[in-house]
């Protein structure tokens, strides 16, 4: 027995770090659909879920339980097969996707075995990402024919006609950041913003990249690109008319209910995630800090950034908790902060730790704030016309990221050779 | 037996019932999806052989672009199943040995190539994405470009095509 | 490792399924798409060589015959469009005149 774990031990900890991951994963896109909720609820000035909980927080537990329990029934004439793939396959690529984006640099060195802060690392990440999103077309197009219904197919067809056209210059914009990285590892292209002879800080970052090497072009305008095409990519507001619930019912999920229905939602919020965890890999650094890692003391205080933020905000949960309505809530809100001052309190304790969480934790504030970003667009603009989205897609954005490339190779060029 | 020879032979046997169900199946989109199986099987054993870029083109462009073609046009046309016909009594009973006996002779040519020193099976060819690209730029220069020229070519084409007549 | 003649037999035996449907069905669609198996199955006989012999030319062709199957199934694909439209019909057995 001990003989079977000692020669497998690759593929023992391979397999818990993927539960591990979709565990979290899943616990995540549950919370942010409760975190969409209430943003786009205090934008248009009410109150989001608040009942279910204290603050709404057992909202997704709720939503889930109703999922379960809700009736699945399946229409009529519809193509078996396809009606059925359909959403495994939309919720199956998704959730693979995040099997090659690495949550940090160091490993974790437990029973003399590293185990890496991520799942795969190949040479070619970044391509096997794309091929995954290429893939994913198909979730949508299957699944509004299969329902033998109008206004599936239609969203269908529109849906997948979208992701098509905008999946060309999401490749596109992201040939910039590649030039620079010379790899298409996502582990090396975050190593190639780390430029770590000088340590920087913010400005090595590839939305600003500036090297001491001379002429440097800032990738804003493939950060633009990249973000706005990976919006209408995973059919979010204001691209999302394919399931636009005034226009189309529901597009191309109308058909499909309770369980099946909850596995595209689920597909699309591991989407997003995966997007922004993308945007901030190859345009924002990653794991990388903000500020110069270098022994100047102003920027060794900056360690203890994350602790400066979990002790506050758990103190202030603490205060809400006490002053509470319900009971439940006067129970479950301080314990939640108490546990936050813990852990804060904890970090500056052992600073070991305190080096090991910092990447985790700024990749983690990152992929939050694209995060938000996403939702306060689906909060704040109105949604575009199908025949305005297609011009977008071809018209504008596609020409833009092929002359980011353009520009970006000259000046590598002239950077090499003047 | 190696997990190499493994992973071979699963993948391949996927592939091979894949491609059978495409000649069996009768409805297109089935057959549409067993081929973007036989795809898929084929980009992993791609990547088995070391060919990593070429198998993540296979995926992107093969499976992710040309067969959503393909798929919406079975869509668009709303096409059916195939129709049975009786159209030769011959086919009936020559044709499964016919085509048996067309397989075993490609595959009799092949199973012992002659491929002297090189037909040792070696590693992956170290950093072949760096390789394919430099060959692209230099030694097959002129073929990329007038593959790009091809495909403007052909967009054209398909834009003409689908046009509806002017009444 | 995986010698290279278990990969050209897999290719064998996929053209030849690929040749299979391509001679028994009636539907255009899918006989378009058994000529792409075909297509595949060449691929993959590429990349086998091209690994045996150690160059990456085998690789470098294998793209420029996912381009050319791209272009192909685009103008293909127009063109069965077109036959739809004229003969209301997908039956490759229907399209035997060269005048409707």
């Amino acid at each position: 027995m001990t003989a079977l774990l000692t020669q497998n031990v690759f593929w023992i900890i391979t397999i818990v770090k993927v539960v591990l991951l979709l565990v979290i994963v899943l616990t995540v896109d549950a919370y942010l659909t409760w975190f969409e909720r209430k943003v786009v609820a205090h934008i248009q000035s009410r109150w989001g879920p608040h009942r279910v909980g204290p603050h709404g927080l057992l909202q997704p537990a709720a939503d889930g339980l109703k999922f379960l329990f809700k009736e699945d029934p399946t229409p009529a004439g519809v193509d078996r097969f396809a009606y059925y793939l359909a959403p495994f396959l939309a919720l199956a690529l998704s959730l693979t996707a995040l099997a090659v984006i690495p949550f940090g640099p160091k490993p974790i060195v437990l029973f003399g075995q590293k185990i890496y802060l991520w799942i795969a690392n190949p040479d070619i990440g970044l391509l096997i990402l794309f091929a995954i999103t290429a893939l994913s077309v198909y979730g949508v197009a299957l699944a509004g024919w299969a329902s033998n219904s109008k206004y599936s197919l239609l969203g269908g067809l529109r849906g997948s006609a979208q992701m098509i056209s905008y999946e060309l210059s999401l490749t596109m914009s992201v040939v910039g950041v590649l030039l620079m990285a010379n790899t298409f590892s996502l582990q090396g292209i975050i190593e190639a913003q780390a430029n770590a002879k000088h340590g920087i800080g913010i400005l090595g970052w590839n939305i600003f990249a500036w090297t001491h090497q001379g002429l440097f072009w800032p990738q804003i305008i493939g950060f633009i690109c990249f973000f706005t095409s990976a919006m209408a990519e995973t059919d979010r507001a204001p691209f999302d008319l394919p399931e636009a619930e005034s226009e189309l019912v529901a597009g191309f999920h109308t058909e499909y209910a309770s369980f099946k229905f909850a596995m595209f939602f689920i597909a699309e919020y591991t989407a997003m995630i995966t997007v922004s965890c993308l945007a901030t890999i190859l345009f924002f650094g990653g794991w990388l800090s903000p500020f110069p890692q270098s022994s100047f003391w102003l920027w060794q205080l900056t360690h203890y950034i994350p602790s400066v933020t979990l002790i506050p905000f758990g103190l202030w949960v603490i205060y809400d908790g006490i002053k509470y309505e319900t009971i439940f809530g006067k129970l479950i809100l301080p314990g939640v902060g108490a546990a936050m001052v813990a852990i804060g309190a904890a970090l500056i304790a052992f600073p070991a730790v305190n080096e090991f969480i910092q990447p985790v934790f700024w990749f983690t504030a990152k992929v939050f704030v694209f995060l938000f970003f996403y939702v306060w667009a689906r909060g704040t603009l109105p949604r575009l016309r199908y025949d305005q989205l297609m011009n977008v897609g071809w018209k504008l954005l596609l020409p833009v990221s092929i002359a980011n490339v353009i520009v970006t190779a000259l000046v590598i060029l002239l950077r090499r050779y003047r | 037996m190696s997990p190499a020879l493994l992973i071979f032979f699963v993948l391949a046997g996927l592939a091979v019932l894949a491609a059978l169900s495409l000649v069996v199946q009768r409805h297109p989109i089935h057959s549409a999806l067993s081929l973007i199986v036989v795809m898929v099987c084929l980009a992993g054993l791609y990547l088995l052989i070391g060919a990593e870029f070429v198998a993540a083109v296979q995926i992107i462009v093969y499976g992710g672009a040309i067969m959503v073609l393909f798929v919406f046009v079975i869509m668009l046309l709303n096409v059916g199943e195939e129709e049975r016909t009786d159209f030769s009594k011959l086919a009936k009973f020559a044709g499964l040995p016919l085509a048996l006996a067309l397989t075993a002779s490609i595959a009799a040519a092949v199973v012992k190539p002659d491929l002297g020193a090189a037909g040792v099976a070696r590693a992956a060819i170290p950093n072949a994405t760096a390789q394919i690209s430099s060959m692209l730029f230099k030694e097959f220069v002129y073929p990329f470009e007038l593959t790009s020229f091809l495909i403007l070519v052909a967009i054209m084409g398909a834009l003409v095509l689908a046009q509806r007549e002017k009444k | 490792m995986v010698p290279t003649n278990y990969y050209l037999v897999l290719s064998a035996i996929l053209f030849g399924l690929g040749t299979v449907a391509f001679v028994f069905k009636r539907n255009i669609i899918t006989i378009f798409m058994s000529i792409e198996l075909m297509l595949n199955a060449v691929n993959l006989a590429f990349v086998a060589f091209s690994q045996a012999f150690g160059k990456v030319h085998g690789q470098v062709f294998v793209l420029f015959v996912i381009v050319v199957a791209a272009a192909e199934a685009a103008v293909g694909l127009g063109i069965i469009i077109l036959i739809q439209r004229n003969r209301q019909s997908l039956n490759v057995e229907k399209v035997n005149l060269l005048k409707l």
